[in-house]
């Protein structure tokens, strides 16, 4: 969600901007007193970050590893090896005005990748993408996942969903919700999700919710074995119909509601 | 320290030597800019002038190098985020704008080589003189350097910063005697001219070649204002400007 504090948290765990008030650690390392410490760290690529037109692939990549203290002949070989890793081998001496928006971010994806940071924050890294370089980038981003801890903003849910392994949920500046996503799930009252057209005569629900989701469709949250019976009588019917188990949009939308019941109450 | 070099090497690398090579037509313009008034001056004055319009020339690239430095770091820290993710790294201020202000120097190469030999054929200066003259111009490299990063650290739109970036320079390098003698502005625009360092940085260079003559004390209150204006700029730098944002 715009505004709910994701941009301001990053910048003060990469150390950019000062708490105004409050503590915030990273590792135990307090990011004012310890912020020396926490920069030989992390590496940052933040939101609306653009490659410079006026350089190549290889010159953002073997500056921002020279701005790191990496030497010179290190720092090319180091640069190569990284944009090769996210398949840009081919482009890496191309000005960067001349990529497409997936390729530039991939290369600041690649400057990052590059480093010998072991705590990586992206912020919004696939905001305005098409969906092809979208998944694209989700590709790189799981594979440079494997060995650096990622810390990434997104108001898409379902890229937090497909990458995230632990997700947190900000709300008007607070986190709501943090954990694996079946922990966020328990945290409902129903497991299970169905959508039917909303024109579809909707079988008996003995105990779920019935709501009208953002697409228009009707949905019902039930448990599981509730979803399954009312899945048995819309089958029954002829009626189309798909089950899942909850969403994190659904998950979202009930914490968020939830705060704003309790900021009310 | 090697550290810290290839930190500095980086900045210099993005801030020059990667875009003179990529767009070299840039180099132009900071060839050019100096130059002009330099030409202009000369005939208008019918030669009579020359001396004064190379100093001039001299304090002109100097400090349009940090205000350049101030439109360039603003133009990559708001359009780019670059300062953002050079802050979440090792990076220290000091490197990065270290590199930056070696950068602007190494545009203005070809006008200080265009202005070397000039000075070289029609100053004819002594070795004190030219000491003299290099640590004016340094000292006003160093002062507007130190503005110019102050001032980046707060700009946080692209246009706004470019527009004060020419305004800055249009007050203090174009509009007070640096191309010509304090002594042909009318006396009560006189004080007004006195409020920039450029004055000063102007009278100096223009007393220790022979074009105008000054009283020793006044040289001594010149030099006092200018190290006392650069000082207090890197000092307003050192504890003012924002490199991590507030």
């Amino acid at each position: 969600m715009n505004g709910a504090g994701k941009t301001t948290l990053v910048r003060i765990l990469a150390t950019q901007l000062a708490p105004t008030a409050g503590r915030a650690a990273i590792d135990g390392l307090d990011v004012v007193e310890d912020a020396a410490k926490i920069r030989r760290r992390i590496a940052c690529i933040p939101q609306e970050a653009r490659t410079i037109p006026w350089m190549t692939p290889k010159q953002t990549v073997l500056s921002y590893l020279l701005w790191r203290g990496a030497d010179y002949g290190d720092a090319k070989r180091r640069a190569s090896e990284a944009l090769a890793q996210l398949g840009l081998e081919t482009q890496e001496n191309v000005l960067n005005r001349r990529l497409s928006g997936g390729t530039k971010r991939k290369v600041l994806v690649a400057t990052v990748l590059s480093s010998d940071a072991d705590i990586i924050f992206l912020d919004e890294p696939t905001t305005g993408l098409d969906p092809l370089s979208r998944q694209e980038l989700w590709t790189s981003l799981t594979g440079l996942a494997e060995h650096r801890f990622l810390i990434l903003t997104t108001h898409y849910l379902e890229e937090a969903e497909r990458l995230a392994d632990v997700i947190g949920i900000l709300h008007e500046g607070k986190l709501v919700g943090l954990g694996t996503l079946d922990k966020l799930r328990s945290t409902l009252k129903y497991q299970y999700s169905l959508m039917v057209t909303s024109a579809t005569e909707l079988p008996g629900v003995k105990e779920g919710v019935v709501t009208r989701a953002r697409t228009g469709q009707t949905q019902i949250l039930a448990d599981e074995s509730e979803a399954y019976a009312i899945s048995r009588a819309l089958l029954e019917k002829g009626a189309k119909f798909s089950m899942s188990k909850v969403s994190l949009e659904d998950v979202f939308f009930h914490m968020v509601h939830r705060t704003a019941e309790e900021a009310q109450s | 320290m090697r550290a810290w070099a290839r930190e500095v090497l980086a900045s210099v690398l993005v801030n020059s030597i990667y875009e003179m090579k990529n767009y070299p037509v840039v180099l132009l313009n900071t060839v050019l800019s100096p130059l002009s008034f330099l030409i202009v001056i000369t005939f208008v004055s019918r030669g009579q002038l020359i001396g004064e319009a190379i100093e001039g020339g001299f304090i002109m690239s100097m400090f349009q190098s940090g205000m350049s430095l101030q439109g360039d770091l603003s133009h990559l820290k708001n359009d780019f985020k670059l300062q953002d993710m050079v802050v979440s790294s090792p990076t220290t201020p000091s490197a990065y704008v270290t590199g930056m202000a070696i950068g602007e120097i190494i545009y203005s190469i070809p006008a200080l080589a265009v202005l070397t030999i000039l000075a070289a054929i029609y100053i004819h200066p002594g070795a004190i003189e030219a000491l003299e003259l290099l640590g004016v111009f340094l000292l006003m490299f160093l002062g507007s350097v130190a503005l110019g990063f102050t001032l980046s650290t707060f700009s946080s739109d692209i246009v706004q910063s470019f527009a004060f970036s020419r305004l800055i320079s249009t007050l203090f390098s174009t509009l007070p005697p640096v191309y010509y003698p304090i002594t042909y502005i009318p006396t009560p625009f006189r004080y007004a001219a006195y409020l920039s360092p450029t004055t000063y940085a102007g009278e100096i260079s223009q007393s220790a070649t022979g074009l105008i003559t000054l009283s020793s004390a006044e040289v001594a209150l010149a030099w006092i204002i200018l190290v006392g204006v650069s000082v207090s700029l890197l000092v307003v730098a050192v504890k003012k400007a924002r490199w991590r944002d507030i």
